[in-house]
């Protein structure tokens, strides 16, 4: 009867990964490996090949491998300083960082727009100081400053998580086994930060990777990676599903091998890692 | 409004049945909603007449509609769509009658050639007179014998410029090459129309089906993109109002709406000539009102009617009894929407060029965006 109960509970769930997970899938696996015709056929999956899908690719791959490394270089600091922040005051940086979560994340990209236009808010204050105008707007670096800026938070969640979870004891021991400031870090903190790291990775690059919402926002048409791609394939006028279809399964089988090779560093346990 | 959003061809999910099916059980779903039922069925006579219209958003005086029920007794079913594709699609999916489409030129031209569109009874159309004759001569690039479609807005592609930022006045599409202007430029975002400014400044045409032709636009274009600020559709008009570039390529009814917000920008159509283009009603064959949407043809074309949907969509109007009327003063001051008919003489209409080379075209702009 438990046992039965159970399953039960687990019904909405199954149903809902079913409809919208699996069948999704199956459709674009469908999709991407037949053409116009219905027959079988191995061309969509090779598109990736064309330097006109090829050259996104490639941009996106290289926009978030560096949107990931700012914002590990942004959030390691700041995780370490929430941890030693105590309490009350806690919780309040904390949610200092959550809160810009609450709204929505196209309102914030419309936002960076206002701020970094040629005559927008960014250039105003610089005029007013003195400084000359800089170049942002239409940019990759503004595409760049917009994705950081939203996915900062999921760098920063995951590893704060693991740093809060280590314990001050273990710490205390190093230091009363005469282990300075340095060694700390390099030999506890670090070591023991790795699944929230790798958390936070996974959860800034894969979904960056595919970004093309914000590229199109703040790259005013002339950034023009993958997710563009895709999306030009499935919603213009030369709508080719089946283009569309085969260059996501390249570009969710890239992410399948990175994440097994994430796995890897995982440690057994792994937590603290979000997903 | 007008085709902003991409001129482009078809091949739009043909193939796709469960796509199909399922937009096919949506629209059923909200036609029952909407009580609409009957023009699925087969009910036959119907009690109260009801015609079922399909346009742009936001392209007709709402006001128009009531007065027209009011006058006729036939109820108005409104139905609005933002792309031509999207038009084009929801048509083909057959689950709606619709038994009047206005749409663009090159849509109108696929549709004609498809024969998706019935002949129009034009002398039964009182009003169809105040439709001046250019505009008639226009619409027969994509309807021959103007028998198949009545103008309803006009309009051309042109340089959009604010001179208290240009040190010159542009009258050529090279201006738009000019490396002083380095990221004062915005082009528009779609296939069709960022290919008219390098096709008619190399002297070709816009349709030109030569792929040799293309390939020289298609470099020029690319030796344009560093000095382009961004390729934009909706935003052009905003982006120029608010001066963030010096020149922008732009429909001349955007223009319009640009200069409402900012009385300095100035419009021109540049002397190799540019695109014209023309929005104009359909009926199609499977339309289940036809004597309705004749009557509402006609209706529009009356000049009561048409002042009324010119001052609220303020587009160039074919309608020479509106024009009659519009002070010459006014017209003068507003030579975007008053376009002399002589500019049209060196402009030419995108013609619909066939699946394979709309997607020819399609691959040459990408390759532009990737680079």
């Amino acid at each position: 009867m438990k046992r039965l109960g159970k399953r039960l509970l687990a019904g909405p769930y199954l149903m809902w990964m079913l409809l919208f997970t699996v069948v999704p899938l199956v459709l674009l696996a469908y999709n991407a490996f037949t053409g116009a015709d219905g027959s079988f056929t191995l061309t969509n999956v090779a598109v990736i090949l064309d330097p006109v899908n090829g050259k996104p690719f490639l941009r996106s791959i290289g926009m978030s491998v560096l949107v990931t490394v700012i914002c590990l270089v942004l959030s390691f600091p700041l995780a370490l300083i929430l941890r030693k922040c105590s309490g009350n005051k806690n919780s309040f940086i904390v949610m200092i960082f959550i809160l810009p979560m609450w709204m929505n994340f196209m309102l914030r990209t419309l936002a960076w727009r206002l701020i970094l236009l040629n005559n927008g808010i960014l250039n105003q204050i610089l005029t007013a100081l003195g400084f000359g105008r800089v170049h942002l707007m239409n940019t990759i670096w503004a595409v760049i400053l917009g994705t950081v800026y939203d996915y900062l938070p999921f760098m920063v969640l995951p590893i704060y998580n693991a740093l809060v979870k280590i314990d001050n004891d273990v710490i205390s021991a190093a230091q009363d086994l005469g282990a300075g400031q340095w060694t700390i870090l390099r030999r506890i903190i670090i070591p023991l930060s790795i699944p929230g790291v790798v958390s936070g990775i996974t959860m800034v690059m894969v979904p960056s990777i595919s970004e093309f919402v914000i590229a199109s926002m703040l790259g005013g048409g002339k950034v023009y990676l993958i997710g563009n791609v895709i999306e030009q394939a499935f919603n213009s006028g030369y709508a080719d599903i089946h283009a569309g279809s085969g260059l996501s399964l390249s570009l969710m089988v890239l992410i399948l091998i990175s994440m097994v090779i994430y796995r890897l560093f995982d440690g057994e346990e792994g937590e603290s890692s979000l997903w | 409004m007008v085709s902003v959003a991409g001129r482009e061809a078809d091949s739009v999910k043909k193939h796709n049945m469960l796509w199909k099916k399922c937009t096919a059980a949506g629209m059923a779903v909200l036609l029952t909603a909407s009580g609409l039922l009957t023009a699925c069925g087969t009910s036959g006579q119907k009690a109260v007449q009801r015609i079922v219209v399909f346009n742009y958003g936001d392209y007709i005086d709402r006001d128009v509609l009531k007065q027209f029920e009011k006058e006729t007794g036939i109820s108005v079913a409104y139905e609005e769509f933002l792309t031509p594709e999207a038009m084009y699609t929801k048509y083909k999916n057959g689950t709606i009658h619709y038994d009047l489409i206005c749409c663009s030129d090159y849509m109108l031209d696929k549709m004609i050639r498809e024969k998706d569109v019935r002949k129009i009874d034009m002398d039964r159309l009182k009003y169809a007179g105040n439709i001046g004759d250019t505009y008639w001569k226009l619409s027969r690039n994509f309807d021959p014998d103007n028998s198949y479609s009545v103008p309803y807005f006009w309009g051309t592609v042109g340089i959009l410029y604010n001179p208290k930022l240009l040190d010159f006045t542009p009258d050529s599409w090279k201006d738009l090459w000019r490396k002083d202007y380095k990221d004062n430029i915005i082009m528009q975002d779609s296939v069709r129309d960022s290919f008219v400014p390098a096709l008619r400044q190399l002297g070709y045409s816009i349709n030109t089906t030569d792929k040799k032709q293309l390939k020289e636009a298609q470099k020029l274009l690319l030796e344009q993109k560093d000095l382009v600020q961004s390729y934009l559709v909706d935003e052009v008009r905003d982006d120029m109002a608010n001066e963030q570039a010096a020149m922008a390529v732009i429909y001349s009814g955007e223009a319009g709406l640009a200069r409402d917000y900012n009385e300095d920008l100035e419009f021109v159509v540049p002397k190799e000539g540019s695109d014209v283009w023309m929005d104009s009603w359909v009926i199609p064959k499977d339309g289940e009102n036809y004597e309705g949407a004749l009557k509402f043809l006609d209706f529009l074309c009356r000049k009561d009617i048409a002042m009324k949907n010119f001052e609220y969509v303020y587009y160039s109007t074919p309608n020479t009894a509106v024009l009659d009327e519009i002070d010459p003063e006014e017209k003068a001051d507003d030579p975007v929407i008053f376009q002399s008919e002589d500019v049209v003489k060196n402009c030419e209409m995108f013609r619909y060029l066939g699946k394979d080379m709309e997607e020819y075209y399609n691959y040459m702009w990408k390759q532009l965006k990737a680079y």
